[in-house]
């Protein structure tokens, strides 16, 4: 019995090696780096203790981007679950063309997001762009969408969220429909109003959609990164760097290798803390109901 | 009594308003795609709104893109490595599955929980890291490397995917073929291998959209020009030649075309595979 165990075990081998390889090894290698100061080519390059980590708690920059991780992480997951579940309560009621409607939502998620960036700054170009013909169309003023730090980090968000709200939406249409029709049934009877159908029926028994969704959106929104390097390039200055960005500014841009690591490594511990705590909170919720 | 009308009008209210509604929603998610058509087919010298489709479209743009941006010849690229690493993933994520999904030892246990951890590493926090270990191997520009690493931050999800999926298949079926004298590999193809159809096809298409649309990973090991994915040749095009957007348009037309054409011709299998990956 004991060698069947061992035989069995051998199947995960392969996926082990390649973890070891391409995550572990170089995530070690990475704590290594970060306490030096390389500049991510040349051969000599000496440990320098903390001082990375000392200069990363007081860079503008990194604040700025760690903001801006959290922005597009929580904004993104707000927006999509939001718009997830009315999209899904909306498109669960039969009516002709309800299938095309969900197929056009979903359309996006398939795209590159480098594509969308590129695709968006046809949208908020500030000679051209197709929203600011659409507000001339009304006679207001054109607008230079991107050229406010903050605004630009709220569009790329809301880019982000409406292009990927088709997974939301798909989660809960799957959630709604395992919803068994007795509890509207007793509702009915009960005369419940639809505000209180939605939040005592509808809300809890979606629990489980809810944090598939949230985790799914949170932990997509935290690594943006592809969208943001397309629409902006993290400018204007330094306002719209999220994490991931900054650390492939600072490495290839500015040849600081090592600070770049250390950036890296504490960005690792954030996201495994946000994630985990945000998982346990809706698991917790999840049982009591 | 009075009830029934009501109620009649509150449904032909909420059918009316049902109409704005869609259009609303079909106007937003679609104008990208009409917006990147119509820049496609315009030529340059045409600097009417973007909104409006040219009244004499042109294929120039797209001429421009297969012949200077050699977009065919990297979507040929983008292919071979997508279709590498969505078989190899089948194949290693199904056998690590199998022992994660059958023997509940503590260090299995240990084993799913760092698996599941690897889905929430964002790539770029190792970036430096991982960068510099490709260079080490020699895997700059090379098939194999992208390949590799893009399987191994794929792996995660399909594991998961066919964990779940096997435990879902009745251990009797395996304690039937061990009485019968199969060993553990022997049960593997036999037994398991032939009931994973379904959440196969849940894989590959999860799968193959990630590396289509790879850009964090492909951007650093394929940094040779003769060596660019669709991602790449298109961010190249844009960087380059902020003035010729049109011709860039015509680039992200062709990328995206295969892609909206599996996606309409196979939706019911890429929205379950979807729901697959999120339900645990």
């Amino acid at each position: 019995m004991k060698k069947r165990i061992d035989t069995i075990n051998l199947f995960y081998v392969p996926a082990l090696v390649l973890f070891a390889l391409f995550v572990i090894y170089p995530f070690f290698k990475g704590v290594y780096l970060s306490f030096t100061n390389w500049n991510g080519y040349s051969r000599s390059f000496k440990m320098i203790g903390l001082k990375n980590y000392v200069n990363l708690f007081k860079d503008k920059n990194v604040h700025r981007a760690f903001a801006n991780t959290l922005v597009y992480g929580v904004g993104s997951t707000v927006i999509q679950n939001a718009l997830g579940v009315l999209l899904a309560v909306f498109l669960n009621k039969k009516f002709r063309g309800r299938s095309l409607v969900r197929t056009v939502i979903y359309l996006p998620v398939m795209i590159a997001p480098l594509i969308m960036g590129y695709v968006m700054y046809f949208f908020f170009n500030y000679n051209r762009g197709a929203i600011n013909d659409v507000l001339k169309l009304f006679g207001a003023a054109p607008v230079d969408w991107l050229a406010s730090g903050n605004r630009a980090v709220f569009i790329l968000t809301l880019v982000n969220s409406l292009q990927f709200v088709g997974i939301s939406m798909v989660i809960y249409l799957a959630g709604l429909q395992n919803i068994p029709s007795m509890y509207y049934e007793a509702a009915e009877i009960d005369g419940i109003g639809v505000k209180q159908r939605f939040f005592y029926i509808t809300l809890p028994l979606l629990m489980p959609a809810i944090t598939s969704s949230v985790t799914l959106n949170l932990i997509g929104g935290l690594k943006l990164f592809d969208v943001i390097s397309a629409l902006t390039g993290g400018g204007p200055g330094y306002d719209t760097h999220s994490l991931s960005t900054l650390i492939h500014k600072y490495y290839f841009g500015g040849e600081r290798a090592g600070y770049a690591s250390a950036i890296g490594l504490v960005f690792f511990v954030f996201i495994m803390f946000v994630s985990n705590i945000v998982v346990k909170a809706l698991q917790r919720r999840q049982v009591e109901l | 009594m009075r009830d029934i009308p009501l109620k009649r009008r509150g449904v032909f209210v909420s059918s009316l308003l049902r109409i704005p509604v869609v259009l609303v929603i079909l106007a937003v998610f679609l104008s990208p795609f009409w917006i990147l058509a119509t820049i496609s087919f315009k030529p340059v010298s045409d600097v009417s709104s973007y909104w409006k489709f040219p009244s004499s479209p042109t294929f120039a743009n797209f001429a421009t893109a297969i012949s200077k941006a050699g977009i065919f010849g990297a979507i040929g690229r983008t292919a071979i490595i997508t279709v590498s690493v969505v078989v190899l993933e089948v194949v290693v994520s199904s056998f690590a599955a199998y022992p994660l999904a059958r023997k509940c030892s503590r260090f299995n246990r240990v084993v799913q929980a760092f698996i599941l951890g690897v889905m929430m590493v964002p790539p770029l926090s190792i970036l430096v890291s991982l960068y510099s270990v490709i260079v080490d191997m020699h895997g700059v520009n090379s098939y194999w490397a992208v390949i590799l690493v893009l399987l191994t931050y794929q792996l995660p999800q399909g594991i998961f995917l066919y964990t779940n999926f096997i435990r879902s298949i009745p251990r009797a079926l395996d304690e039937a073929a061990t009485i019968d004298g199969c060993g553990p590999a022997k049960t593997f193809f036999h037994i398991i291998l032939p009931q994973l159809t379904p959440v196969t096809a849940s894989v590959v298409i999860l799968s193959s959209v990630n590396c289509w649309n790879d850009f964090q990973f492909s951007r650093y090991i394929l940094q040779a020009a003769r060596m660019n994915t669709v991602t790449l040749s298109i961010s190249q095009f844009f960087s380059q030649t902020y003035i010729d957007l049109n011709t860039a348009a015509a680039c992200a037309m062709l990328a995206i075309v295969p892609v909206v054409v599996c996606f309409l011709s196979l939706q019911k299998y890429f929205i379950q595979g979807m729901i697959d990956s999120s339900v645990k």
